[in-house]
């Protein structure tokens, strides 16, 4: 019998010295109690892979409060109900919640068969319905004003007999914000699990029937072709084109200065002008894309920093300038996604099993339009504008002298940046100093000095006993925890060539060259033709150098990752989700990336192959 | 009937007069696939030539008394047998016959390979008719015909004899074609299955292959270079690249020798991608031809043409190909989601 391996308890987890302060401010219900030893834990590196503001947080909040409101009571999931999360030296801990009792699965059958079947009888219909009423939640979200405090009300308050002051909007606005997130979180999971659930059922069947097939034979099957997710790059071919069309494609280089260039197209007359309107037209709504995955503050999109799409800018105008095809080959890809299809179908035995086959790819393809659309809404869109109206009271706190820079707003949670703000409010109202100049200096460098500690400080990946078995479809799904994966977390450090990362594999294909670790967006000029690209977490938004490097390899992600779906269509090997190649592999090492096998290997002394 | 059938003329249908490999060749080269020519010794010419050794006395009848379990008594018949099958002049018309193939074949400078092609199913187990009767390198007419006479002397081998004796097959329905083919010298050469020979798997495709002639990969003298290719995607899912020691290539005098591997021919792939996509190509067309799944032997000769040496159906897996489907179609199809939602059963 081997030894019954355990992760270590959370009770005997550290607060890191020096945190304690900063750990207590987090609300007591993500706190880990001693009753929690009881339980299994795992981090959440996945979507937290960086130790989070205390703002931040709210994503967590906002996102479990949904996950779970529809897994235990709107679609009733049989098996399980939400997760919890608890929070230690600024990461993310979450345990699911299994249900055990045979009869109360039997009942919850009942209800989700009735419940879910509904949502996947009436996918369409609720779907179009869904966009129509997040993009009502955007509307809503962009028509909250500034936030702001004149001197003295204007005169149209006393005109109108208004009867509210101009300082209730501070309340009104920050409410109505948080309320919209904590509501876009919903509007996320009301069909992600049935989406993905479906999504696997066809998966599994495949690996089943061709026990040897890739992950990303099987999404190459499934894929949507007008999914969002695609746009923001089509538009930055499109200003491409339009660049050469108007004869102004010389304004664009490698490593421009972006203020540079739109003023100098400003003044170029009416043809700058007309690109500059494209790029308007382009910018609302396809640029509200993150270059991260949406979850901090600090994943900013195009819209904020134009650096993406400019820097992939002179290689599109290069391409069209050659006569080279840019465009998506859409009706290509429908085509091979087609013959994909029934190739593989051609290869099962039974007549029975060909109608099993038509059966699950029927659903998956009804299913998949949201698993890869929602996203652009979601997690980009709105969030965007959510963080961006957070930095709006940042800045408006900063010029009352509660903070140095807007961006220290990031520094409170939500509970606390409301009573900030309800402070500014009595002070106005008052006409007497806010109390906060006295009180948050302190506390947002505390809390500063305590997420540079956190990110010095490695967590283990798992906490409590292993389950016998991880029979939970919302955790294998969306984390692709299985107990295989545990096992081999327990055995790290056993064994393993060091010079060796595995993750999973995303897009196949063998590549050697210069790894350029990158570890923001700022830092993609200094991406050359040819290199691989490693950096925390890739996302579709950084597509658009994918004309540039010759593979890609992050810390995060699995291989029905969003990254993953997109390095398939541009045939770009890459391997995702390696927890740690960002620290591991050095600025400029020579790396070989197997996107097959999902492994790299770092070459430094190593002689590297002539031919590969 | 004609003691030589030439490939282009026959097909898997006509295993009974010209073997199993000899039908596939001639299938494969009726299909467009490119084989090396060549052309088989009917069976007719084997009747032919062991009517004249029964006349001199039985052979047949001697088989068909053996005991199986008298080792001595197989080991001796089988010495005696083959002895007379190497003493027994060929009769002057097949002899004729397959000396003007071989010499339009090979405007007699072409080397050739001689291999047996056994007329019944079991014969495809490599334990019946092995590697001991296939001759590579072989020169000239002569000696052709030599090597035909051992294909033919391989039936009375002690194996064989207590095969056929065993599962009682009746020794009158008992034949042997013989394959002579134009070989190619081979740059570098392998098998390939079109499917997993571990999990059985149909959607991918295992090559495997070394530098030289394709005999040291199918006799296992040499570890070959490995990959798992998607048959239907094309992704090289798996690419395992060996320490290839050696490699077998053509001897002067005829036959084949060995040759030691150094530096970087050892560990370099034998194959670029381009050339695993072009196997991948043709082990499609082969396996669609056949509609189910084969075993090939291929090579690249030194100008990169790829060519098929043969192809046989797999035969592992297909016995174990479950008749109960994966899982059957449900009258609602939402309730299949039930085996994600519904916990393990």
């Amino acid at each position: 019998m081997p030894e019954q391996k355990s992760f270590p308890l959370p009770s005997s987890l550290e607060v890191v010295p020096g945190t304690e302060a900063a750990q207590a401010a987090h609300p007591y219900y993500i706190q880990f109690t001693p009753e929690d030893d009881e339980r299994f834990w795992f981090y959440n590196s996945m979507h937290f892979p960086e130790p989070m503001h205390h703002f931040d947080m709210v994503t967590a909040e906002a996102a479990y409060c949904a996950l779970g409101s529809f897994n235990t009571r709107v679609h009733v999931l049989p098996t399980t109900k939400g997760i919890d999360h608890r929070v230690i030296n600024g990461r993310v801990y979450i345990g699911g919640v299994p249900v055990t009792d045979p009869a109360e699965i039997e009942a919850r059958m009942g209800e989700f068969q009735q419940r879910a079947f509904y949502y996947y009888e009436n996918w369409e219909r609720l779907y179009d319905e869904w966009k129509v009423k997040m993009k009502a939640l955007i509307a809503d979200a962009q028509a909250l004003p500034k936030p702001s405090l004149p001197d003295l009300e204007p005169i149209e308050t006393t005109h109108t007999g208004k009867g509210v002051a101009a300082n209730h909007a501070l309340l009104d606005i920050y409410q109505k914000q948080l309320e919209g997130y904590f509501r876009m979180w919903h509007h996320h999971f009301e069909f992600l699990l049935l989406g993905y659930g479906a999504y696997m059922t066809f998966f599994d069947f495949c690996k089943k029937a061709f026990p040897e097939i890739s992950d990303q034979a099987i999404s190459r099957m499934v894929a949507g072709m007008e999914a969002e997710i695609f746009r923001p790059d089509e538009e930055v071919k499109r200003l491409a084109r339009r660049a050469v069309e108007l004869g102004i494609e010389d304004k664009f280089y490698d490593d421009m200065v972006i203020e540079d260039v739109l003023g100098a197209l400003d003044q170029l007359g009416e043809k700058g002008k007309a690109w500059l309107d494209e790029l308007e037209a382009s910018r609302n709504p396809w640029f509200n894309i993150n270059v991260g995955d949406g979850f901090y503050h600090y994943h900013r999109s195009w819209n904020d920093d134009l650096s993406m799409p400019f820097a992939a800018l002179p290689g599109y105008i290069d391409k069209v300038k050659k006569g080279v095809n840019i465009e998506r080959p859409t009706e290509q890809l429908i085509e091979e996604r087609e013959q994909l299809v029934s190739d593989y179908r051609e290869l099962l035995d039974t007549e029975e099993d060909k109608a099993t086959y038509d059966q699950l790819i029927e659903l998956a393809h009804r299913v998949f339009p949201y698993v890869e659309g929602h996203k652009f809404y979601c997690e980009h869109w709105y969030t965007n504008l959510f963080f961006n109206k957070i930095r709006e009271f940042g800045a408006l706190l900063a010029e009352h002298g509660f903070f140095e820079k807007e961006e220290d707003v990031f520094h409170l949670t939500h509970y606390e940046l409301e009573s900030a703000i309800i402070d500014l409010m009595l002070s106005w109202s008052s006409g007497t100093p806010p109390r906060g100049p006295q009180h948050w200096p302190a506390v947002v460098k505390q809390r500063a000095a305590a997420i540079e500690a956190w990110a010095e400080h490695t967590v283990p990946p798992a906490l409590g006993a292993v389950p016998d078995v991880i029979d939970d479809p919302a955790i294998v799904m969306l984390w692709g925890i299985t107990r295989e994966n545990l096992d081999t977390w327990l055995s790290e450090g056993d064994e393993g060539n060091e010079n060796e990362l595995k993750g999973f594999a995303a897009c196949s294909g063998v590549v050697e060259g210069t790894a350029r670790v990158v570890k923001s967006v700022k830092e993609i000029g200094r991406l050359q033709q040819g290199d691989i690209l490693v950096c925390q977490v890739t996302n579709p938004t950084w597509s658009p150098i994918f004309q540039k490097i010759s593979a890609a390899v992050s810390d995060i992600g699995g291989s029905m990752s969003h990254m993953a779906i997109v390095a398939r269509e541009y045939g770009l090997p890459a391997v995702v989700g390696t927890g740690s190649a960002t620290q591991k592999i050095k600025d400029g090492q020579r790396i070989r990336v197997d996107g097959g096998r999902g492994t790299v290997t770092i070459l430094h002394d190593e002689p590297v192959l002539e031919e590969v | 009937m004609n003691p030589v059938a030439w490939f282009k003329d026959v097909g898997i249908h006509d295993r009974p007069t010209v073997g199993g490999k000899g039908g596939s060749l001639g299938e494969l080269t009726q299909a467009g696939i490119a084989v090396p020519p060549g052309f088989v010794v009917t069976t007719s010419a084997f009747e032919e030539f062991l009517k004249a050794l029964e006349d001199r006395e039985p052979v047949r009848a001697r088989v068909s008394a053996l005991d199986p379990d008298d080792h001595g008594a197989a080991t001796k018949l089988s010495e005696e047998l083959r002895r007379r099958v190497i003493e027994e002049p060929m009769p002057a018309e097949v002899e004729r016959a397959i000396l003007a193939a071989h010499a339009e074949l090979t405007d007699g400078v072409t080397p050739v390979a001689v291999r047996s092609s056994a007329t019944t199913e079991d014969a495809e187990d490599a334990s019946f008719a092995g590697l001991q009767d296939t001759f590579l390198w072989v020169l000239t007419g002569e000696d052709m015909v030599a090597r035909v006479r051992e294909c033919w002397g391989s039936l009375y081998s002690v194996e064989s004899m207590c095969y056929r004796r065993k599962q009682g097959l009746p020794e009158e329905g008992v034949a042997m074609a013989v394959v002579v083919q134009a070989m190619v010298d081979a740059r570098c050469a392998g098998v390939m299955f079109t499917r997993s020979p571990l999990t059985g798997d149909k959607s991918v495709i295992t090559i495997e292959g070394a530098w030289g002639l394709g005999s040291a990969v199918v006799s296992g003298e040499v570890t070959p270079d490995k990959w798992v290719v998607g048959k239907i995607t094309g992704e090289i899912s798996s690419r395992e690249i060996s320490d290839k020691h050696a490699k077998q290539v053509p001897a002067e005098g005829g036959g084949i020798r060995e040759v030691l591997l150094e530096g970087t021919e050892r560990t370099a792939p034998c194959l670029t991608d381009d050339e695993l996509m072009a196997l991948r190509e043709v082990g499609r067309k082969v396996e669609r031809h056949y509609g189910k799944p084969q075993d090939i032997e291929w090579a690249f000769d030194k100008q990169g043409n790829l060519l098929l040496l043969q192809s046989r159906p797999e035969t592992v897996w297909a016995m174990k190909d479950a008749a109960a489907p994966i899982k059957k179609p449900e009258d609602n199809p939402l309730k299949h989601v039930m085996s994600i939602f519904g916990g393990r059963k």
